[in-house]
């Protein structure tokens, strides 16, 4: 769940109202979104720090806010206040209008080296916006936010956000050789060729988790002014040149990357957000981007979607009994502005550009029960009448471990997961023998491979436990798993029971013993010719 | 011990005595260490009232170690002024005699030395009476002779602050006749024998009380593991509620059950290396239902079935790859679509709890392996009022009455809702589970009518 931080303060001013904590957090809990945590820098500082630290940093309040993965929309401060203000029915959502320039319409032309390392991009302008020094911050964390959610770390989709008034379009995005790419990073003070600069982030605590998605490929990808000023070097870094301050008023935006539907999603969500403070509230300049093929497009498309539901549907689906106006009113606090049409039954629904996350009319479905209130339906109990059946293996499973509990034996529990020696060589097997599954990326190598016995474990667990009182007598009834080319992933489980006798006397009457009885509940007689079970000793080996 | 020799002297005495004896007298007496017959006592007084015993605190003065040297040697001070002779001693000679030291400033002050600074080769001691009384030694063997009542308060504590004298305290007995004093001790029988009953003679013979205070032996009994009792108690509760178990025998699952034909996208984080265990061998599933991949990859990548879909580039491959299984959801997926294959539908209830795995690093509140709990409802018509008349259902089985729900979001549900109990010990809000309503677009690819709604949640059996 992504987490935004915002001053407290700072947004119970723009809600127009304050709130305690307490009423702050019902508020999250009814719209979807959690208060987890209320600090503040100094704090924060403070704790991963220690005191010293800490001092002189802000204690100004912030609140911590958990919102849902798919809310790209509620993820600065700016989202989440026109959020929660139309939910409150305080303001009427806004209309996000995409406005072609009275001059020329800014370019980006796009050149087919990029095909083969970072194919897509998208533009926009944001034209006479007003910065403070809180919406600079707030612009540039929700870069940030986007970059780590649903950009996937800047793999999927990279933003780059330039002082249009430093610059001079059309713009190119190209893909040439890092030797051939030359331009001063943002915050340097010297020009460096791409491959310095690889270099110089591999050091760099943000940069280094993102020179992978280009590092060596053949060329990298890069966009330029038509003077030759390099804006960026998607994923990686921006110019300084086109470096964004309080003071910038005109914006441009681009958004590069792998995947064209989420390009274009994040253009949307960045424009819709911070064209509330443009001279001209939720306009945005439009900008036309030109593919290798020469087809062009205009961004950033901030469509709006209708559909519509019919207003028995979303009762039945939900279990209440509103009105189709009581429906649309609802849905429209949820941002989903609506109205009743046709017979009166039918309701139509504008999809904004900022909920990208609704797809499908059990989306829709869910806005209406939020605004109701999940809390407010009736519950009822479905008259589905079935007959319950245990799955056998757990039922004969179940039988078994009470009746070895009887027969003085303890229950372990312990991991699936463990090193190759462990089933391996200290059986006294070669790995390739066990026909075990092997995992790809372990952390430790205590998850090298899934076990195919349970005796390691409950080995381990009586090493754990050689200080209490003997005998130690374990058992444990689970699963193991071994390649089996015959099921459709290649592995299957079996239900093994395992049980040991740790004593100063090794006990094998003891087990043998258990055997026997485990048999006899079992049914199984002893003796080959009773078609029963015999015991016989295995080749040096287990 | 009750019947031991030294009980029996002590009753013999005691027979004898005037009124009573002391412990530690009898002790001395008898020459037998003290401890002795303070066993003695005690096992008498358990067998009932054959004696009455009470104790008592009696303080003694004792030398310490270096009271005792004292007492032979004679003290500090006196040995300093023994050591001088006529004409008398260097200082720093005197210094380095065994006493000196400390003999000397006590010396002085009893004016019985003096110092000639002026002397020719440094600092000399003289004598400046010809004799002198030890008082502190004699003192020290009054009180070693067990005469220490003789000395004042004020000699007493003296010596104690030079740690000559300690105090101590000495526990004793004042042992009488009790109303039961008989110098012959039966001994108690503690257990009721065979032989006793048949040849009667149990009649006559005394048995000593239970010990109830005592505790007794534990059967030696084997023991089922806490969690999986606990797993025991929600399989009956799923049972009583109607719920059939689903199969959950595999581990190793395909990324195609495991998180695309539950609408999961291909770059959604969960599916990273860092939350997910992929498998190295077997690497990829050899079999899938191609039919159904087809409608998956369609939903996914161009919508259908009412969806606008994630529009990207869905990848077969990607859904080949084999990890372990993240979620008991996956045989839930595969449940409903053998379901879907019966025609016609008939309403289900599901439940499974298995063990799923997760890439964490573990720590003190995170698992990588660890049991998940779900349950499922396929039938028409069902709402999310039904959800939540089977969950407070199900949470009051468990003994959780104080729900309350909230929105939340998972790629396969919609509506969804985290289910939140008041803990009372904690004194909040804690989440005990998630649940939601199956999207159309992982339901309807299966082949599930359209009118077929299947609410699931699922909590985990740690928490």
């Amino acid at each position: 769940m992504p987490t935004v931080s915002v001053k407290r303060d700072l947004l119970f001013r723009a809600l127009g109202r304050t709130y305690t904590d307490e009423e702050f957090d019902e508020l999250c809990f009814e719209f979807g979104l959690e208060l987890d945590e209320i600090t503040s820098e100094k704090e924060i500082i403070s704790k991963e720090q220690g005191n010293e630290k800490a001092e002189g940093a802000s204690d100004v309040v912030l609140y911590k806010i958990d919102v849902p993965a798919n809310r790209y929309d509620l993820l600065c401060l700016e989202g989440l206040v026109r959020g929660l203000q139309v939910f409150k029915e305080r303001i009427k959502a806004p209309v996000y209008k995409r406005v072609t320039p009275n001059g020329e319409i800014q370019k980006l032309i796009i050149t087919e080296e990029t095909a083969r390392i970072r194919p897509y991009a998208v533009a926009a302008v944001l034209r006479n916006i007003k910065f403070t020094k809180d919406r600079y911050d707030s612009f540039i964390e929700l870069q940030e936010k986007l970059h780590q959610n649903i950009c996937r770390k800047r793999a999927l989709v990279a933003i780059g956000t330039h002082d249009l008034d430093t610059l001079s379009g059309p713009f190119t995005y190209t893909a040439k050789r890092p030797s051939d790419i030359k331009f001063k990073p943002l915050n340097k003070t010297k020009e460096y060729t791409a491959c310095e600069l690889m270099n110089i982030y591999k050091t760099d605590n943000q940069l280094k988790h993102y020179l992978h998605i280009i590092e060596n490929k053949p060329l990298f990808p890069v966009i330029y002014d038509s003077n030759g000023v390099v804006l960026s070097m998607p994923p990686i870094i921006n110019g300084n040149h086109s470096k964004i301050t309080v003071n910038t008023r005109n914006v441009f935006i681009e958004c590069t990357g792998t995947d064209f539907t989420k390009a274009k999603i994040v253009l949307d969500v960045i424009v819709t957000m911070f064209s509330e403070y443009c001279e001209n509230p939720f306009t945005v300049e439009a900008a036309e981007v030109v593919f290798p093929n020469g087809k062009s497009y205009t961004f950033p498309e901030l469509a709006y979607r209708k559909e519509i539901v019919r207003a028995d549907l979303i009762n039945k689906k939900v279990g209440i009994r509103e009105t189709p106006e009581n429906i649309a009113k609802l849905l429209t606090r949820m941002h989903l502005k609506s109205e009743v049409i046709g017979d009166g039954n039918q309701i139509e629904i504008e999809i904004p550009p900022t909920r990208a996350d609704v797809i499908h009319a059990c989306d829709i479905v869910e806005d209406a029960a939020i605004a109701y209130g999940y809390n407010n339906i009736q519950m009822a109990l479905p008259k589905t009448y079935t007959i319950a059946n245990q799955f056998p293996l757990n039922k004969l499973t179940e039988l078994l471990r009470y009746d070895m509990a009887a027969a003085g034996f303890t229950e372990a529990l312990t991991f699936a997961l463990c090193s190759q020696e462990d089933i391996a060589d200290k059986l006294g097997l070669d790995i390739s023998a066990t026909k075990a599954v092997h995992i790809s990326n372990p952390k430790t190598a205590e998850f090298q491979v899934a076990r195919t016995t349970l005796l390691p474990g409950l080995l381990k667990t009586i090493a754990a436990n050689r200080k209490m009182p003997l005998p130690l007598k374990l058992f444990e009834i689970s699963d193991i798993v071994v390649k089996d080319s015959s099921r459709d992933v290649g592995a299957r489980n079996y239900r093994h029971l395992c049980a040991v006798y740790y004593n100063k006397n090794p006990g094998f009457e003891i087990i043998h013993g258990l055997l026997d009885r485990i048999m006899q509940l079992l049914n199984v007689p002893p003796g080959e010719k009773k078609g029963g079970y015999v015991i016989k000793a295995s080749e040096g080996h287990l | 011990m009750a019947d031991g020799p030294v009980a029996e002297v002590l009753l013999r005495q005691l027979a004898a005595a005037d009124g009573g004896l002391d412990s530690a007298e009898l002790a001395a007496k008898l020459g037998v260490e003290h401890q002795a017959v303070v066993g003695a006592v005690k096992s008498l007084q358990a067998l009932g009232e054959i004696i009455e015993a009470e104790l008592r605190s009696t303080k003694r003065w004792e030398l310490t170690a270096e009271g005792e040297e004292i007492a032979r040697e004679g003290s500090h001070e006196a040995r300093v002024f023994r050591s001088i002779p006529p004409e008398g001693l260097a200082q720093s000679e005197l210094m380095r005699l065994p006493s000196g030291k400390v003999g000397f400033s006590k010396a002085m002050s009893n004016k019985w030395i003096r110092v000639d600074k002026s002397a020719a080769d440094g600092p000399r001691v003289f004598r400046v009476v010809d004799s002198v009384e030890d008082e502190v030694q004699r003192r020290l063997q009054l009180v070693q002779g067990g005469q220490a009542e003789k000395l004042g308060e004020k000699e007493r504590s003296e010596l104690r602050k030079r740690k000559l004298l300690t105090e101590v305290t000495l526990k004793t007995y004042w042992v009488s006749k009790g109303s039961a004093f008989s110098t012959s001790i039966s001994k108690q029988e503690t257990e009721l024998s065979p032989e006793m009953i048949s040849s009667g003679s149990w009649r006559d013979r005394p048995f000593k009380p239970y010990n109830f205070l005592a505790h007794g032996v534990l059967p030696d009994s084997g023991h089922l593991h806490p969690l999986l009792k606990v797993r025991s108690e929600l399989r009956q509760i799923f049972l009583e509620m109607g719920f059939t178990e689903m199969p959950t025998d595999n581990f190793i699952e395909s990324s195609f059950w495991n998180f695309d034909a539950l609408f999961q996208p291909q770059q959604h984080p969960a599916r990273d290396q860092h939350d997910t265990f992929f498998l190295r061998d077997p690497a990829e599933a050899l079999q899938l239902p191609m039919d159904y991949v087809h409608r998956v990859k369609r939903t996914h990548s161009q919508g259908g079935y009412g969806s606008q879909g994630y529009k990207y580039n869905w990848k077969l491959e990607e859904a080949r790859k084999n990890l372990l299984r993240t979620h008991t959801t996956s045989a839930s997926a595969r449940a409903l679509y053998r379901l879907a294959q019966k025609k016609p539908f008939t309403p289900a209830k599901y439940f499974s709890i298995d063990r799923v795995f997760r890439n964490e690093t573990l720590d003190a509140t995170h698992l990588a392996e660890f049991h998940q709990i779900e349950g499922v409802v396929a039938d028409h018509g069902l709402t999310l009022g039904h959800l939540m008349g089977v969950l407070r259902e199900f949470f009051t089985k468990l003994g959780i009455t104080q729900l309350r729900f909230k929105p939340a979001y998972n790629p396969y549900t919609e509506p969804s809702m985290e289910v939140f109990s008041y803990h009372q010990g904690l004194r909040k809000w804690v989440e005990v589970g998630n649940s939601g309503i199956f999207r159309p677009e992982m339901l309807l690819p299966m082949g599930l009518p359209e009118n077929v709604s299947v609410i699931a949640w699922g909590l985990s059996l740690e928490r």
